[in-house]
């Protein structure tokens, strides 16, 4: 390739960069700025001193409608949401995936499929019956009804995930442990288990990303005191007060993306390999 | 296997326990998603206002969906904004991908670089792009102070052209996972097939536009799918740039069903809508999935 359209790639590659890069730039220089700063400079302009007033004031101090803690119940509130949905619906998805790659039976592919169709509803159709069901268990508007539903809509990404994982693995190796004399849970936990580092880091990353930026069943789902991270965020971003503080709007963006933002940056392999493994097949 | 009871003992275990593990994933699935859906489904044809009954009522609420202003713009703000993101997701995503395919140094930065907002929530995404386009301190305060002093920008405000900064940042979020979705695809290619267009003189563009594109057709079509699906849903990134406002100037459908059922107390409205989401969608994806599924068996 010759020289100057070697430059030209190059220089379009930066130019692709700075378009992702500058909403991230924008955010941070914003959250670390003085309101007055921010009047008196422009989006890119760089700060004239650092302040972390308005971290201080997301995290704690912001009002979210007529409640002034900040986003820290809602941060908390998201940690005890996703750490046992997380957790559940992994665990299923494993067992789910391990019958119906390996221990398939009459009706096992219908109900993979019947299974399969969850990953595409929109849940909008869920809404109003969950809202009913939800009161019904007496566990509507509080942690426990969050985490009941996504472990329940979670289930067929997850499924889906394992299956099609655990299809790879020889079957001769099952039957080699059959004739072995080790039984149905013998085989999960000694074979297939030990065999699934990759996959249960993509699934436990993947359900991790989507239930901490979920907002839909937050908001739906959620009152009072059991709102995640997302509807805090939203709340306090649009709360209309005569002077909208976009330093604390960007802080608290901040706080609200760091969690997934460290798990891309750590573990970003798992977390790709989780986006394209629904679409590229083989 | 020397032992005839404990292999029928097995016997039994293996019959029955793949079953048993499977059951509570069945059952839910059938209550939560198909039981739901027909529960949904019914509450559409009822009279539901604030609390639902269930008294059958025909097809009033398809009626009074099908007369609502506010429907018709949220459908024709999906077109719009369907459209456009997906076809600018999706350009932008293959045009990037095919350079990041001519052996580039530092190409794992970059695609590190390219990716990252799908990491982020769409509420995340709306805040900040929400900050970057109000008109007075955002963007057109930027361009005032680069000298361009009649620069105005209130697409956020503006009736006509809220939605499209709905696209602008949906496009933002998306576009590095069509990206990587592609390179994914190309990197699947066979190296030889290239080397012989090249030695038949075939120039770069045009062996990509007639042999790797086309052979890309897989990777097209469930990229396609995903955004399509992802355009359906769309209702986080609306409810934080926009809230569906100026009025309902950008509404979508998700954002419409959200508002009847849970802030306005149309409940029966509300289900009609989200049944018509849901046909939406099984429109396309019941046969995609038909194709997948059909063509594993035969592979």
């Amino acid at each position: 390739m010759p020289k100057f359209w070697r430059g030209a790639l190059y220089a379009a590659l930066l130019v692709a960069a700075l378009y992702y890069l500058l909403p991230l730039y924008v955010m941070v220089i914003t959250s670390i700025k003085t309101m007055d700063q921010i009047r008196a400079g422009n989006l890119l302009s760089l700060p004239t001193g650092i302040s972390f007033e308005a971290w201080g004031k997301a995290w704690s101090g912001a009002c979210t409608g007529v409640d002034c803690s900040g986003l820290q119940p809602f941060f908390w509130n998201s940690i005890r949401m996703v750490i046992p949905a997380v957790l559940i619906s992994t665990t299923l998805g494993a067992l789910n995936g391990y019958v119906l790659s390996k221990w398939r039976f009459r009706g096992s592919e219908l109900t993979f499929a019947l299974i399969l169709f969850g990953v595409f509803i929109p849940f909008q159709v869920v809404l109003l019956p969950m809202a009913q069901t939800l009161g019904w268990f007496g566990i509507a508007n509080s942690i426990a009804g969050l985490v009941t539903v996504h472990v329940i809509y979670g289930l067929a990404s997850t499924t889906l995930f394992f299956r099609n994982y655990y299809v790879s693995i020889p079957d001769e190796l099952i039957k080699a442990a059959r004739l072995d004399g080790a039984g149905f849970w013998r085989i999960f936990l000694r074979i297939i288990i030990p065999m699934s580092t990759p996959i249960i880091m993509v699934v436990l990353i993947w359900q991790f990303t989507q239930i901490w930026n979920d907002f839909l069943f937050g908001v739906v789902f959620s009152a009072g005191d059991s709102k995640p991270i997302t509807v805090g965020l939203n709340n306090l971003a649009n709360t209309s007060t005569s002077v909208k503080e976009y330093n604390v709007d960007m802080s608290a963006a901040l706080i609200a993306a760091l969690p997934t933002i460290l798990v891309y940056v750590f573990a970003g392999k798992y977390f790709v390999r989780g986006l394209t493994a629904g679409a590229v097949k083989g | 296997m020397s032992n005839p009871t404990q292999s029928a003992h097995y016997g039994f275990a293996e019959r029955w326990l793949p079953r048993l593990v499977l059951a509570p994933s069945f059952l839910l699935t059938i209550f939560f998603v198909y039981g739901f859906i027909a529960w949904n489904g019914y509450l559409s044809f009822t009279s539901s206002r604030l609390l639902p009954n269930f008294e059958w009522a025909g097809i009033v609420q398809y009626q009074a969906l099908f007369a609502s202003e506010r429907w018709w713009v949220a459908v024709k703000n999906l077109f719009i904004f369907g459209g456009l993101f997906i076809g600018g997701a999706m350009a932008v995503g293959i045009f990037l991908a095919i350079l990041l395919d001519q052996k580039i140094r530092a190409e794992g930065a970059l695609r590190t670089i390219y990716l990252y907002p799908m990491a982020l929530s769409f509420i995340v995404t709306g805040t900040a792009w929400k900050w970057m386009l109000n008109p007075g301190l955002g963007l057109e305060k930027l361009m005032h102070d680069w000298g361009f002093a009649n620069f105005t920008f209130d697409w956020l405000v503006n009736t006509d052209m809220s939605i499209y900064t709905v696209v602008i940042a949906a496009m933002w979020q998306s576009s590095g996972f069509v990206m990587a979705l592609f390179l994914a695809g190309l990197r699947g290619i066979d190296e030889s097939i290239i080397k012989a267009a090249q030695i038949d003189g075939a120039s770069l563009p045009r062996i990509y536009w007639k042999i790797i594109l086309p052979a890309l057709r897989p990777v097209f079509f469930s990229t396609l799918m995903i955004l399509c699906h992802i355009a359906i849903k769309s209702f986080d990134l609306v409810m934080a740039l926009t809230g569906g406002g100026p009025g309902f100037a950008s509404d979508v459908p998700a954002t419409f069903m959200y508002s009847m059922a849970f802030t306005r107390g149309q409940t029966g409205l509300g289900a009609a809508s989200a049944t018509m989401m849901l046909m939406t969608v099984a429109a396309i994806v019941v046969p995609y999935l038909y194709s997948e599924l059909r063509g594993n068996r035969n592979a």
